[in-house]
């Protein structure tokens, strides 16, 4: 394969890859509205066209055209740079995710990840981790005191949740011997050999850890409405609350991702076609999201550092440790 | 060769930075910036390991804790003309130009031209024989080291309250 063809296929797969998960985080707000709305005897929007599935561009339309508000108090630079950090990442982190099986076209073998790194496990934790940058900068640089709460508490909260997030991945790489996620779906090619049945803790505290991550409820304290307005969103308004919104979601799709991926066998599946498998599995994890947040009350801010540090950090560690010593004897 | 220049003109530049900006948050995203390209030198290096770490560390977890202190005390300038910085400042001249004579020194031994590395330089078993095998030692002390000064935090954060 040439250089250019490298290029070419490169480019193709990073603008298909970002357009399907914009796309994804548009319709993840219809899903959310949709579904959240019977969760709560509501029927969600259903005037923008059929089943209210034209919303998600009307709300994006309604976005683009508002006011926006540069508080005076606010450090300027930083104020307008912090929702492109919060949204960048979260795409990011898709750049490594296997999609589907290699594919053949025009006599070349295309491989349907954009890179596959042998530190891909890594790279997902490196991206994600420069995402709370956005919201804690936001709240900082807005001026306003419900604003710097909300971005002190998204700090706080990371970094608690960062640790057990990356520690609940280690048994995972220690059984299947490797940090490349191609391997690791390769790995899964029956139900019977997937993750989330050989080791269940860890899928059980990733994915605490990835909802508390993506600041969803019940771990939205940096946003708690009832107590900081909108915290670090406070002062955003336009399309710079807009970008907030999507690289929320687009971290909840690639937290959907990486579970469906490392614990749920990826794109692997009988029937359909790989990608297709992907999305189903995503799907799914985001209805888990949705479901949590109809479901569960918000936790008090010392709850959520006590489930952070007292009880998913030390079973983090159990984990390893035990894993190693299973490992070890067998 | 043109994406290393760049990477290390911006992460010299943004280390300068780091010590002459004047709000404490930006001494922050300055050091952010450095650790970043800092990483893409490594990636160049195919050191990619190395890399991932450095950004998952430092820019990840270490950094913001450093945005988190800040924020929480709410600094928006540091005010330099403070007496105890004042008194540090020469201290800081001799512990610069030691470290710079040291870098010196270290790089004179080595050829000017672009140093070789080895083709596992960074990688994941790599970086495990020498933290495991090699320093096994001097890394667990740092550990050690590292849970002592914890402990000692918490007993003074306790003794105040």
């Amino acid at each position: 394969m040439g250089d250019l063809t490298y290029i070419v296929l490169i480019i193709v797969k990073v603008v298909v890859v970002y357009m399907a998960v914009i796309t994804g985080c548009a319709y993840a707000t219809w899903l959310e509205r949709k579904l959240l709305g019977r969760l709560q005897h509501r029927v969600g929007p259903t005037y923008v066209g059929p089943f209210g599935l034209l919303q998600p561009i009307a709300d994006g339309l309604k976005l683009i055209f508002k006011e926006d508000v540069i508080p005076s108090q606010a450090e300027k630079f930083i104020l307008i740079i912090a929702p492109v950090i919060a949204f960048i990442p979260g795409f990011l982190a898709f750049a490594v995710i296997p999609i589907g099986p290699p594919i053949e076209l025009f006599g070349y073998t295309i491989p349907l990840t954009i890179s596959d790194l042998n530190i891909g496990i890594l790279f997902i934790l490196a991206t994600t981790s420069l995402g709370v940058y956005g919201l804690a900068l936001g709240g900082w640089s807005s001026g306003s005191k419900y604003s710097l709460l909300g971005g002190i508490r998204s700090s706080a909260q990371m970094i608690s949740y960062e640790v057990s997030y990356g520690l609940a991945l280690v048994p995972i790489v220690m059984i299947a011997g490797t940090l490349s996620l191609n391997e690791i779906v390769a790995q899964q090619s029956s139900v019977f050999d997937w993750y989330v049945f050989k080791n269940p803790v860890a899928f059980l505290i990733f994915w605490i850890c990835a909802v508390a991550e993506t600041n969803r409820l019940p771990f939205d304290m940096p946003e708690a409405e009832s107590e900081l307005v909108a915290g670090y969103l406070t002062e955003y308004s336009s399309m710079r609350f807009s970008m907030f919104f999507v690289g929320e979601y687009a971290n909840m799709i690639t937290a959907a991702a990486v579970v469906a991926t490392v614990f749920f066998g990826g794109w692997q599946g009988p029937f359909l076609p790989g990608p297709l498998w992907l999305v189903l599995k995503v799907i799914v994890f985001m209805v888990f999201y949705i479901w949590f947040r109809a479901t569960f009350p918000r936790l008090r801010y010392d709850q959520l550092m006590d489930l952070g540090w007292k009880v998913l950090f030390p079973l983090a560690l159990l984990n390893v440790l035990v894993t190693g010593i299973i490992l070890y004897l067998f | 060769m043109v994406l290393f220049a760049v990477a290390a003109i911006i992460a010299l530049a943004s280390a300068v930075m780091v010590i002459t900006a004047k709000s404490p948050v930006g001494s922050v995203l300055y050091l952010i910036i450095s650790i970043l390209a800092q990483s893409v030198l490594y990636i160049q290096l195919s050191g990619l390991f190395v890399a991932a770490f450095l950004v998952l560390v430092y820019g990840g977890a270490i950094l913001v804790l450093f945005l988190f202190v800040i924020m929480m005390l709410n600094i928006r300038y540091a005010n330099l003309g403070d007496d105890t910085l004042s008194k540090i400042k020469p201290l800081g001249w001799v512990f610069g130009l030691v470290l710079l004579a040291e870098m010196v020194w270290v790089s004179m031994g080595v050829s000017s031209r672009m140093a070789e590395v080895g083709e596992n330089f960074g990688n994941v078993p790599e970086v495990a024989h020498l933290l495991y095998g090699k320093f096994v030692y001097p890394f667990e002390l740092t550990s050690i080291l590292l849970l002592t000064a914890i402990v000692g935090a918490v007993v003074m954060a306790r003794k105040g309250s």
